[in-house]
């Protein structure tokens, strides 16, 4: 371990061999309910103003006031923005946890905390910066009823002078926090940041080595959440039909979505919206009313989490057997009950890509960033109208509920893909058509929308007993041929799903396979095998189910394949072994974290050396 | 000059269909069964309001009377979905594509018993659709089981006595917010179609239960949804006559004995009264007929309850006139210029 020496009464920045810039971890612990959002926003986003890469995770309960929430910045020269799993700059509001918290950390850490703690006594290897909250925030907040809220923004002002923030950074934010319309907040939470930062001036001496200096790598770039970017998704795609029943992580991707349909889809010469959004009674009903929505026409989604996707179960196979469009953003989290519904989990991939009973299958979507969020959201919008199926986009409370940095988003240039869909003048060519036949050789046959004005257009929809014309039988040849076309239409998907993305390095033995959020720890940790341990990995980042024939060749280059879970069953890599040959699955080894966090490197690599032996 | 017979002329509707094009497969259900008398009066009635079958979305859950949408209006898209999840699929379709008339068929197990909850919900929402429930108080593909809406003291074939109160869906349907709530018996033909004629151009949600003996698990002494059953206990609130927007409706009524109830489409239902002096428009009213029914042991038939001036979940969601389902992409897709404004906002 190493471990750094820096004397308390060093004076700021005297010695630059000491400093860590633009590196490191800042954990904000407070009570949920106190506001602390709105001062570690503002503080996550100064620092992104001064064009340094940065991350932002709120780990918090499953409550509305009175329990132990994290925030945690991570500020990267190098742009990883993955969780890091030490803790280099600690503000402990928390009286219930900060005991805990300060234990934690890592020889060398900053400790900003309320004075009343004492928290001083605890170690004798950290920094220690006592604040006395409560005597800085009377004077600048006469309201006693806010100052709960306020106190919050002294301790942006005291990090922004320890970590070198620039003052008119936190302003800035700040405004943006508040916009226009409430500039008496804004007012009031800048004199408690100056007081603050004033304070800390007067009071410290720096003495921890994190800095933060102004780079150039934050250009035109956002900041967004994983679930505001699906909803963006959504609205580009076209959706119409929007249904949903209230669920953590997924409730504010349909929220987002509203606010944006309100503004961009009423249409400006009759009023009217564009869209339908029903807050449905259930999942049952919210998969229920996509289904019917998609199978009359419309571009249907619902959005849910596990024990929104376990209801759904027996719909969604229909869905399957019927074959009705539809869209299911799953953003998965830890359950059910009151199971850790606000902690992140790749817990459905096994559940999702089998829903429901007989034989189903289904694709899934995988996106690690608000940009794919936003790209593959209207993928599968298409996707499933093409090959006429549920489509899944499996993102996570990681992606879906934090603030990432990202490229703005690209404006569409391929124009809305409605699939194989017969219209009145169709039928009059046709003469008539048979719903389920394989006209074309993809598995994909042609449909008709119900209120088709023509007298060819009916079918009869049923689950999985019906013949190519869509008549009822209980054949056992019907029903074979049936379900091989169903697996040949799944074996097309393969060519048209996202394709991955493949880093091979030359000298690799070993090749990571991944998807969703596990891409940033596997990222950083493929850069630390190299550099601590001379250990190249090549990475594969699966982007959908079913996988792409190239997962093979993948697999089959490498001597070990490190499969990455953030689940306790191995989910991804379970999933993989239903098509590997018993020589590939012998190269499958599992990497699997199930804490509830966001992955982070040091896990991965630590666990690649313990199963490498080294 | 010799001539041969030219063919009678086809017997075609309003708008030139045979009554042919609203049939649909060979019943596969039981003969006698009361599904089947629903299915005919559903034939009849579309074919004689001229509806283009086409136009019509027919939905159902699963069980006997879910399977019925087979043996009608074959020019129709059907649905046939989940058990006791219908009202949710037929709502996403109805609001994809607001000109399709619904029309859900579904039976007291997969309404009352596993389907109570989107039936409330399907109520409270007013959706535009007729929702006919071929009530026989019995699960007939699981061979003989009491449903949800069987009546207290009423028994089994095999003996058993069902000791639990039923769900009366008529008086659900009308406290929580339907806007159509009728009761009528499978074998009453006349009553039966101008309900439903009624139903189609009513504008909301068109509740029908119907009282449709099985004949093979529920219509033996003691069950009280039984053919002789309904003979003895069924109560008309008062005679029906649905007269289209196409006709004229200035026939010479005896005031007081007649009331004329007009649809969204300007068709009327014409209501003439028998024993009681029933008001369909009062909810209270029915209300408390129906719990009176209820002590007396008779079945209530007719409209209970009809509110013209409700509006619909369509019209609550003030969607586009077109179509959702059929909108171009210049109405569905914002422009470059929307996306810019919103990445400005993110930076």
């Amino acid at each position: 371990m190493s471990t750094l020496e820096v004397s308390p009464a060093e004076p700021r920045f005297s010695d630059p061999g000491h400093t860590v810039i633009n590196d490191f971890s800042l954990q904000v612990a407070t009570v949920n309910g106190s506001g602390s959002q709105t001062a570690n926003t503002v503080l996550m986003r100064s620092i992104f103003q001064m064009g340094v890469p940065v991350s932002g995770k709120n780990m918090f309960p499953s409550n509305i006031a009175g329990l132990p929430t994290w925030f945690t910045i991570r500020a990267s020269k190098h742009g990883y923005i993955g969780r890091k799993k030490e803790i280099d700059f600690l503000v402990a509001m928390n009286p219930e946890t900060a005991r805990e918290d300060v234990l934690k950390l890592d020889s060398g850490a900053a400790v900003v905390y309320d004075e009343p703690l004492k928290l001083d006594g605890l170690r004798s290897d950290l920094h220690f910066y006592p604040v006395p909250f409560d005597k800085l925030v009377a004077p600048v907040c006469p309201d006693a009823k806010l100052r709960k809220l306020v106190r919050n923004m002294i301790y942006d002002g005291i990090v922004a002078w320890l970590l070198s923030i620039d003052m008119d950074e936190i302003r800035k934010a700040l405004v943006k926090q508040f916009g226009k319309r409430k500039a008496k907040a804004a007012d009031l939470n800048w004199g408690a940041a100056q007081a603050g930062h004033d304070y800390a001036a007067k009071t410290f001496t720096k003495a921890d080595p994190y800095q933060v200096r102004r780079m150039n790598e934050n250009v035109g770039k956002i900041i967004i959440e994983g679930n505001t970017a699906c909803a963006l998704g959504a609205m580009f795609a076209g959706v119409t039909v929007v249904t949903w029943y209230p669920i953590t992580p997924s409730s504010s991707l349909v929220e987002s979505l509203i606010g944006y349909l309100k503004r961009f889809r009423i249409d400006k010469e009759t009023g009217r919206a564009t869209f339908a959004v029903v807050q449905a009674e259930d999942e049952l009903a919210s998969i229920g009313m996509a289904l019917g929505a998609g199978w009359a026409g419309a571009r249907a989604m619902t959005a849910t989490a596990g024990p929104g996707i376990s209801l759904m179960s027996e719909f969604v196979g229909l869905g399957y057997y019927a074959e009705v469009p539809a869209v299911i953003f799953d953003v998965q989290r830890v359950g059910p009950s009151t199971g850790l519904p606000t902690r992140t989990m790749q817990g459905d991939i096994l559940s999702t890509a089998l829903l429901s009973h007989g034989d189903t299958q289904h694709p899934l979507f995988f996106p690690s960033s608000p940009a794919e969020c936003f790209s593959m959201s209207m993928e599968a919008f298409d996707f499933a109208e093409q090959f006429q199926t549920p489509v899944f986009v499996m993102t996570d409370l990681d992606l879906g509920m934090n603030n990432w940095m990202s490229d703005p988003f690209t404006y569409p240039e391929k124009p809305i893909h409605r699939g194989k869909v017969l219209s009145a003048e169709d039928l009059d060519k046709l003469g008539g058509f048979a719903r389920y036949k394989d006209v074309d050789g993809d598995g994909v046959g042609y449909r008709t929308l119900p209120a088709t004005n023509h007298p060819a257009s009916a079918y009869f929809t049923r689950g999985s007993g019906h013949n190519e014309k869509a008549q009822y039988t209980e054949r056992e040849d019907d029903y074979i041929h049936n379900m091989d076309r169903l697996a040949h239409k799944f074996q097309t998907m393969r060519k048209h799903v996202p394709a991955p993305v493949v880093r091979y390095h030359q000298d690799a033995s070993i090749g990571f396979v991944a998807a969703g959020t596990s891409d940033y720890a596997v990222s950083e940790s493929c850069d630390q095998l190299l550099a601590e341990y001379q250990v190249p990995a090549s990475y594969f980042r699966l982007r959908a189910y079913p996988f792409t024939r190239d997962l093979i060749d993948f697999i089959d280059r490498h001597e070990r394949i490190y499969v990455v879970d953030q689940n306790r069953d191995a989910q991804l890599l379970s999933l993989m072994r239903l098509e590997m040959t018993p020589e590939q699955i012998a190269k499958l080894r599992s990497i699997r974290y199930y804490g509830g966090l966001p992955l982070d490197a040091r896990t991965v690599t630590d666990e690649v050396i313990t199963q490498e032996g080294k | 000059m010799s001539t041969t017979a030219a063919p009678p002329p086809k017997k075609v509707n309003r708008i030139g269909l045979e009554v042919l094009s609203y049939k649909g497969a060979k019943t596969t259900l039981c003969a006698g069964c009361g599904h089947n008398s629903i299915s005919e009066r559903v034939i009849e009635c579309f074919y004689e309001l001229g509806v283009e079958p086409w136009r019509v979305g027919k939905f159902s859950g699963i069980g006997c009377s879910s399977k019925s949408p087979a043996y009608f209006l074959n020019l129709s898209h059907g649905f046939n979905g989940v058990h006791g999840r219908m009202p949710s699929i037929a709502t996403g379709a109805i609001m994809a594509n607001r000109n399709m008339l619904g029309l859900g068929v579904t039976g007291d197990g997969d309404t009352a018993s596993i389907g109570i909850g989107q039936f409330m919900h399907l109520v409270r929402r007013n959706l535009p659709m007729i929702y006919i429930i071929e009530d026989n108080g019995v699960y007939g593909l699981t061979k003989g089981q009491f449903s949800a809406t069987a009546d207290l003291g009423s028994k089994l074939k095999t003996g058993v006595i069902n000791d639990l109160p039923p769900f009366d869906c008529c008086a659900l349907a009308l406290r929580w917010g339907a806007t159509f709530v009728a009761r009528s018996f499978s074998g009453d033909k006349k009553q039966m179609q101008a309900l439903l004629k009624a139903a189609i151009a009513h504008n909301g949600l068109s509740v029908i239960d119907v009282v449709s003996p099985c004949v093979t698990f529920n219509d033996h002494d003691g069950s009280t949804k039984s053919y002789s059953y309904m003979k003895e206990h069924e109560e008309m609130l008062h005679e029906l006559d649905f007269v289209p927007s196409y006709e004229d409706i200035s026939v010479e009524i005896a005031e007081g004995e007649v009331r004329d109830v007009q649809l969204h489409d300007g068709s009327h239902l014409r209501i003439r009264k028998l024993g009681r002096d029933y008001d369909p428009t009062n909810r209270m009213a029915a209300a408390a007929a129906l719990e009176a029914a209820t002590h007396q042991h008779e079945v209530l038939t007719g409209v209970l309850y009809i509110n013209t001036e409700q509006p619909n979940f369509l019209e609550m969601l003030h969607l586009a006139e077109e179509p959702l389902a059929t909108l171009p992409q210049s109405k569905v897709r914002p422009p470059k210029e929307a996306l810019d404004e919103i990445m400005e906002e993110l930076r």
